[in-house]
C-alpha cells in the first residue's frame, strides 16, 4: 500500500479540467467506470467520497480504494473571419484519489478520503490570438476529508465531515490584445501554493430495501483565498508587487438511487447540480496600488449533470461497468473564456473490475468525453474597451484510471 | 502489484496518447473557404507605400519592429489580402529596441514609466546598425524624416551622405537603398507597384515646427513643394494611370507634441507668485535705471525726467504679475531696441514642444527665474531701498531663465506653419485630382480626434493617454491609432475603386507601451 501512496505522490502533476468549469469528476475507478454515479452505490471505500453516511452500509470492517486517472485532453480554436487557429498543449493530468474506511460497530464507520476534485490545466501556444485572455492556467487543490457514517435506523444513515483543502494557482497572459502578435509581449505571470480552506460535506442514505438505495451529498462552497502571490512581469516594468485573489470551489448538491435490478446487474443514476454561480468574477488585486487591479467578468451559472450507470457481474473474476453522463457547461454565452474552453459534454464510460482474490481487487475505467462544438464569445465587462474574442471552440478528453480496491 | 509500477503506467499512457485523435471542427479552417474580399477596380497585388515615418510606421520616438508591424500600411497589406493583395514586405529593424546602435541621435523607443508618470527611453541597446544594408525590395518605402524632395535627392542612400555637413543623405534609405546612388523614387519604380500610397510633405513643415523654429529646420519653399510633390506623384502614379491614394498633412495644433504642455503651466502659490512678482518689479526698476543711464550718455547727473519716463517704457514691460494658480512662461525673444533684454511672457496661442525639459521647468525655474541666494540677497538690499552695484544689477537680471526659442512656437512661427500647411494642403489636393487620386483627409480625421472617435469599444483620443491613438512621442500613431487610420484609408479606396476591403476592429490593438 505505501507503494501506491507513493506512486499518487509521484503523479501529483496537474488536473486537466475535463467537466464543466474546472470540476474534475474522476474521484472513483469503479464509479467513474459506470458514469461516476456513486453516492447509491454501496460497494467499496469510493463512499467515503461520494456519501460517507453509506459507510455503515458496508459489509467489511475495513475498506480501501486508490486509484490515478491519466487524463489526456485537447482544445481546438478557430476564428474563421480572422484565420487565427490555436489549440492547446496535450498535456497528461492525473487526478488520483485515496479512500479508507473501517466500520468502529454496527452503527457507526469512519474513513479518511483524500482526492482531487478540482484542477485545470490549460495551455495555449505563447502569445496566440488569445494571449491577452490566458496563456496557461494551471489549478491544483488536494481534499483531506476525514469522514463519519452514523446508522440512524436500520434504513437510514447520515454522515459527513470536514473538509481540508490545500492549493495552488499558476497563471499567466499578455497584458494587451495585440491582434499582431508583439515581438516582445508584455506578460504577467501569477503563481501561488500553499493556500489553504476548510469546507464540509454531509449525505444521507435511505436504504428501503436491500435492492433499493437513495442517497444524497452535499459538499460546502470552499474558496481559495490566495493573499501575497508572486507576481512576475515581463517586457514591461511595474512597482514590485504581490496580488490576491479569490477563486471559488463551488458547493455541489448530489442526488441518486440505485437498484440491484437483478442478482448480477445493478443500475444506479445521479444528478448533480453545481453551484457555479459562486463564480462571477475572477479579481486580482495587486498590492500596490501602483499597479492597477485586473477584473475578470465570469458570471457562472449553476449547471447540472446526469449520469447513468451499470454494473454486471460476469462471474468471481470479473465485474464489467458501464455508464454515460451529460455534463452542462457552467459558462454563459458571451463569458466563454478560454481558460476553461469546455462546452457542454457527453461523457461515455466502461470499465471493470479484476477480483485477485476475496480481499483485493483491480480496478479499470475508461472515458471518452464529447465536447460539442461551440462557436461563441468573451466579454469582459470591467473592460469594454477590449473587444469580444470570438471563436470556435472543440474539445474531446479521454481518461483512463487504473485503481486498487482492498476489503479486510 | 507489480505491473503497477510507474513505468508501466507511464507506457499505458503514452500509447493512450496515439489513440487520443484530436477533436475536428466541422469546418476545419485549413478546408474552409477562404472569405474573399473584392478589390474592384484595382490589384493590390503589389502595393508599395511612399511617405515618412509615418508610413514606416515610427513610434515611440523610434523605428522598431512592433511598429512596423503596426505601421498603416502594413496593416492596409494584411486587409488586402483578402482581396488578392500579395505579400508586404518591410525592412525590419534587427530588434524590438528601435533606433541604431552607431547613431546616437536615433536611440531606443519611448516607454510609459509608471512609477514617475512621464516617458522615459527604454533600457536597452540598440542593435541595428547603420552598416548592414538589407537585400532585396521593400513595399514599405516609408523613410523616417523624409520631406517631399528627398524622393529625387541624390545621394540619398549613400552612406557617405550621413557624414557630410549638412548630411545629405538618411540612415533609413541607406539601409534599403538598392545602391548608393540610386534615388529614393527609382527604388520605388523599379518595383512596378499595381497599388501605391502617396503620403509625404508632413515633414516639409514638421520638421521646421518639431525644431521650435530654431533655424536649424527650413520649412520647405512653395515653388519647391509643388514641384516636388507634382512630380513625384505623377511619376508613382505613372501620370494617373496607376491607382493609389494621397494623404494630406495634419495641423500642428492637433499634434500632441505641440498641444501637451500648456503654455500656462507655471503653477504658482501665493506666496511665489508675490515673490516673482516683486522679481520682476525690481528687475523692471534695474532695466529703467540701467536705460536712463544709458540714454543719458553715462552721467546720473544728465537723466531727466523726461529720459526717467522714456526709460521708464522700456522698462515697464518686465514688470510681469504672477497670480496664484498657472501662469504663462518667459519665453526669449529677439533683442531690440523696445525690448533690449529679449525676453517676454508668452501669449495665449503660444507653443512648446513635448520635450522640453520638464525637470529644469520644476527645479531651475526653467520659463521663470532661478533665484539664488545671492539673487535673494540683491532683492532684499532693493526692497530696503539701497542701491545696487553693476555687479549687483547683473545677478538680477541674468535670473531670469526664459525658455529657448527651439522649445517654443511663438506667433510669427505658428503663421508660417498654419500658412505652409494650408498651402501645401492645397498642392497636395490639386495634385492627386490632377492625376484622379483620392485624397484621404488625414487633417480632418485628427481635428475629428480631438473631440474623440467612437470606435466601438470606447473612444479614441488625442493627447497622450491609455485612450490616446498616438504613441509616447506625440506625433506618431500607436498601433490602435494606426487601426483606425487604416480604416480611413479602407473608407476612401472601398468608394473610390469599388473594392470591399474589411475593416479593422481598433480595440484589438494596443495603445500605450508602458515601461
Amino acid at each position: 500500500m505505501k507503494k501506491l501512496i507513493l506512486l499518487a505522490a509521484c503523479c501529483l502533476g496537474s488536473y486537466a479540467s475535463y467537466a464543466g468549469g474546472y470540476r474534475v469528476s474522476a474521484q472513483g475507478q469503479r464509479a467513474l467506470a459506470m458514469g461516476h454515479t456513486g453516492v447509491a452505490v454501496v460497494n467499496s471505500a469510493e463512499l467515503a467520497f461520494f456519501n460517507p453516511s453509506g459507510l455503515v452500509y458496508l459489509e467489511n470492517k475495513l475498506n480501501i480504494s486508490a486509484g490515478v486517472t491519466g487524463i489526456i485532453s485537447n482544445t481546438q480554436y478557430q476564428n474563421l473571419s480572422t484565420r487565427q487557429s490555436a489549440e492547446t498543449k496535450d498535456i497528461l493530468s492525473t487526478p488520483f484519489n485515496f479512500y479508507a474506511t473501517y466500520k468502529i460497530n454496527d452503527w457507526l464507520s469512519a474513513g479518511l478520503a483524500v482526492y482531487t476534485p478540482y484542477g485545470s490545466r490549460v495551455e495555449y501556444e505563447n502569445n496566440w490570438a488569445g494571449a491577452d485572455l490566458v496563456n496557461t492556467i494551471d489549478l491544483k487543490s488536494i481534499y483531506f476529508n476525514p469522514v463519519v457514517g452514523i446508522k440512524l435506523h436500520e434504513n437510514l444513515s447520515v454522515g459527513g465531515g470536514p473538509i481540508f483543502v490545500t492549493g495552488s494557482v499558476e497563471f499567466n497572459r499578455n497584458l494587451f490584445r495585440e491582434q499582431i502578435p508583439s515581438e516582445s509581449p508584455a506578460n504577467v505571470d501569477l503563481q501561488v501554493d500553499g493556500v489553504t480552506a476548510w469546507g464540509w460535506v454531509a449525505s444521507a442514505t435511505f436504504k428501503p430495501s436491500d435492492a433499493f438505495t437513495l442517497g444524497v451529498s452535499y459538499r460546502s462552497k470552499i474558496d481559495i483565498e490566495a493573499e501575497g502571490g508572486d507576481v512576475t512581469f515581463e517586457n514591461i516594468t511595474f512597482p514590485d508587487t504581490e496580488f490576491d485573489a479569490t477563486l471559488p470551489l463551488p458547493a455541489e448538491l448530489t442526488l441518486g438511487f440505485s437498484v440491484q435490478a437483478t442478482e448480477k446487474l445493478l443500475i444506479a443514476t445521479e444528478f448533480n447540480r453545481a453551484y457555479w454561480g459562486a463564480y462571477d468574477e475572477l479579481s486580482i488585486d495587486f498590492t500596490n496600488p501602483n499597479v492597477p487591479d485586473s477584473r475578470n467578468a465570469r458570471d457562472y451559472k449553476n449547471a447540472t449533470i446526469w449520469r447513468v450507470g451499470a454494473e454486471y457481474n460476469l462471474n468471481e473474476k470479473f465485474d464489467l461497468r458501464a455508464g454515460y453522463y451529460f455534463d452542462e457547461s457552467p459558462v454563459q454565452s458571451g463569458r466563454f473564456a478560454p481558460e476553461t474552453p469546455r462546452n457542454d459534454s457527453h461523457g461515455f464510460t466502461t470499465g471493470l473490475s479484476y477480483n485477485i482474490n476475496e480481499k483485493l481487487a483491480v480496478d479499470a475505467s475508461f472515458v471518452y468525453l464529447y465536447f460539442e462544438e461551440i462557436e461563441e464569445s468573451y466579454v469582459n465587462t470591467f473592460r469594454p474597451d477590449v473587444p469580444a474574442f470570438s471563436g470556435s471552440y472543440k474539445s474531446n478528453a479521454f481518461l483512463f484510471g487504473l485503481g486498487l480496491t482492498y476489503k479486510l | 502489484m507489480k505491473f503497477l509500477n510507474y513505468k508501466n503506467i507511464a507506457i499505458i499512457f503514452a500509447g493512450l496518447g496515439f489513440i487520443a485523435c484530436e477533436p475536428e471542427f466541422d469546418t476545419p479552417l485549413d478546408e474552409a473557404e477562404v472569405v474573399t474580399q473584392s478589390s474592384g477596380s484595382v490589384d493590390f497585388s503589389n502595393y508599395v507605400a511612399v511617405g515618412n515615418s509615418l508610413t514606416a510606421g515610427f513610434a515611440d520616438g523610434a523605428l522598431y519592429i512592433d511598429g512596423q508591424q503596426n505601421s498603416l500600411p502594413a496593416l492596409l497589406a494584411r486587409q488586402m489580402k483578402a482581396a488578392g493583395g500579395g505579400d508586404f514586405n518591410i525592412p525590419f529593424m534587427s530588434d524590438n529596441t528601435g533606433g541604431f546602435s552607431d547613431i546616437p541621435t536615433q536611440g531606443p523607443r519611448l516607454v510609459f514609466d509608471v512609477a514617475n508618470g512621464v516617458p522615459v527611453p527604454l533600457e536597452a541597446t540598440s542593435t541595428t546598425s547603420i552598416t548592414t544594408k538589407l537585400q532585396g525590395s521593400f513595399n514599405n518605402m516609408g523613410i523616417p524624416g523624409a520631406k517631399s524632395f528627398h524622393l529625387f535627392a541624390p545621394s540619398y542612400g549613400n552612406p557617405a551622405g550621413l557624414v557630410t555637413e549638412p548630411a545629405t543623405a538618411n540612415p533609413y534609405f541607406v539601409r534599403i537603398a538598392s545602391s548608393p546612388d540610386v534615388t529614393w523614387i527609382e527604388d520605388v519604380l523599379v518595383q512596378q507597384p499595381t497599388f501605391f500610397s502617396y503620403w509625404l510633405g508632413g515633414n516639409d513643415v514638421l520638421s521646421f515646427a518639431t525644431s521650435g523654429g530654431d533655424g536649424s529646420e527650413e520649412i520647405t519653399s512653395t515653388e519647391m513643394f509643388t514641384q516636388a510633390v507634382q512630380g513625384g506623384i505623377a511619376q508613382i502614379s505613372a501620370n494617373g494611370a496607376r491607382p493609389g491614394v494621397v494623404a494630406n498633412i495634419p495641423d500642428i495644433n492637433t499634434i500632441p507634441f505641440f498641444t501637451t504642455v500648456p503654455n500656462n503651466a507655471l503653477v504658482l502659490d501665493a506666496e511665489t507668485a508675490a515673490n516673482l512678482t516683486g522679481f520682476f518689479q525690481a528687475y523692471s526698476g534695474i532695466v529703467t535705471q540701467g536705460t536712463a543711464l544709458v540714454l543719458a550718455g553715462g552721467n546720473p547727473a544728465m537723466i531727466t525726467p523726461q529720459i526717467l519716463q522714456q526709460a521708464n517704457a522700456v522698462g515697464s514691460q518686465y514688470a510681469f504679475t504672477f497670480n496664484p494658480g498657472p501662469n504663462r512662461f518667459i519665453i526669449q525673444t529677439q533683442e531690440t531696441q523696445t525690448n533690449p533684454r529679449g525676453i517676454r511672457q508668452m501669449t495665449a496661442n503660444e507653443l512648446l514642444v513635448l520635450t522640453i525639459d520638464q525637470a529644469a521647468i520644476r527645479q531651475q525655474g526653467y520659463g521663470s527665474v532661478a533665484v539664488t541666494d545671492e539673487v535673494r540677497a540683491v532683492l532684499g538690499k532693493l526692497a530696503t531701498g539701497g542701491t545696487p552695484t553693476m555687479e549687483e544689477a547683473n545677478l538680477v537680471l541674468n535670473a531670469v531663465n526664459p525658455f529657448n526659442d527651439s522649445d517654443v512656437l511663438d506667433n510669427d512661427e505658428l503663421t508660417q506653419i498654419a500658412e505652409a500647411s494650408a498651402t501645401f494642403n492645397t498642392i497636395l489636393e490639386q495634385t492627386a485630382a490632377a492625376f484622379n487620386l483620392p485624397l484621404v483627409d488625414v487633417r480632418a480625421i485628427l481635428q475629428e480626434l480631438q473631440g474623440g472617435i467612437d470606435i466601438g469599444t470606447g473612444v479614441l483620443t488625442s493627447g497622450l493617454g491609455l485612450t490616446s491613438a498616438f504613441s509616447l512621442d506625440g506625433i506618431h500613431l500607436n498601433p490602435r491609432g494606426n487601426a483606425e487610420l487604416t480604416n480611413r484609408f479602407i473608407q476612401v479606396i472601398n468608394e473610390t475603386y469599388g473594392a470591399t476591403l474589411q475593416p479593422l476592429v481598433p480595440g484589438n490593438f494596443k495603445t500605450v507601451t508602458v515601461k
